[in-house]
């Protein structure tokens, strides 16, 4: 294990925020927080829910942006070339719409709802995303 | 409360979340994934607390929810309807999983990265919503 990296206090603490939120969007307006979904519906005519999802993915990087402010800046670091971001960004997009959820809408919202379909989706993304960085750092040794 | 001040509100702190807990940083996402790093020593299995994290506060509050009739600014609860666990759940699930463990970024991040990040996370978003975009083209000719 990577003990100098492993911080799981910074974790628990966003993770509970991530929920915190996901719980004032339903008890809110009843609405589920699952970016994909959101940022999928928005590509639609725009109609009478527009307004909470722009306002929702605007707060998202804003919320981000104040964090980072208030850590002292934190350090993302994408080290994945043009290419692998293309082919990446498209899986993802694709991914998450047909399989209906992604990370936020199945992992948090579903897996809080105890949905047997949300369970089966976070199983089977950690599981081919685990796959897939095995074979990638690994097997091609990128 | 108007439905976009609670939806700004739930997006601002859905994106401090998403800072504080790392799932903003590629390369974090990454050494979680890579179980592979377990024999040298290289894994961080700090994500784990994020969904661990999550559901202590949002597996209650769900179910707080189940027991009201109305949200508090809104009419109607939108409980996803679909429980069918068919073909189009399992492969989109797999291909995210695919894209999610070549770059280390899902959705949420890919928005946080916009503004903690630069040109790559620009090629990333640009890339996922044509993968949206996409699926949606595929919807509307019925395949």
């Amino acid at each position: 294990m990577d003990w100098n990296a492993f911080n799981p206090l910074a974790a628990l603490g966003g993770g509970a925020l991530i929920g915190l939120a996901a719980l004032i969007l339903f008890l809110g307006i009843g609405r589920i927080a699952g970016v994909s979904g959101v940022l999928g519906q928005m590509l639609q005519r725009p109609d009478s829910e527009t307004g909470w999802r722009l306002a929702f993915l605007i707060g998202l990087p804003l919320g981000a942006l104040l964090m980072a402010n208030i850590l002292g800046g934190v350090t993302p670091h994408v080290g994945t070339g043009t290419l692998g971001l293309v082919i990446a960004g498209l899986l993802v997009g694709y991914g998450t719409r047909l399989g209906s959820g992604c990370t936020s809408g199945h992992g948090i919202c579903g897996l809080a709802r105890l949905s047997p379909r949300s369970l089966v989706a976070v199983l089977l993304f950690m599981a081919s995303a685990m796959a897939t960085v095995f074979v990638t750092r690994h097997l091609l040794g990128a | 409360m108007p439905r976009v001040i609670v939806a700004l509100l739930a997006g601002l702190i859905f994106g401090a979340g998403l800072a504080l807990s790392g799932m903003a940083n590629p390369q974090k996402v990454l050494a979680f994934l890579d179980l592979g790093a377990i024999a040298t020593g290289g894994w961080d299995p700090s994500l784990a607390f994020v969904m661990g994290g999550a559901l202590i506060v949002a597996l209650p509050g769900f179910a707080f929810a189940r027991r009201r009739a109305r949200p508090l600014a809104a009419e109607t609860f939108t409980w996803p309807a679909a429980s069918a666990i068919d073909k189009p759940l399992m492969l989109g699930a797999v291909l995210f999983g695919i894209g999610w463990g070549v770059a280390g970024i899902c959705p949420g991040p890919a928005l946080t990265l916009l503004v903690l990040d630069g040109t790559a996370a620009i090629i990333f978003f640009v890339a996922m919503l044509a993968g949206m975009t996409l699926f949606a083209a595929q919807k509307q000719l019925g395949r």
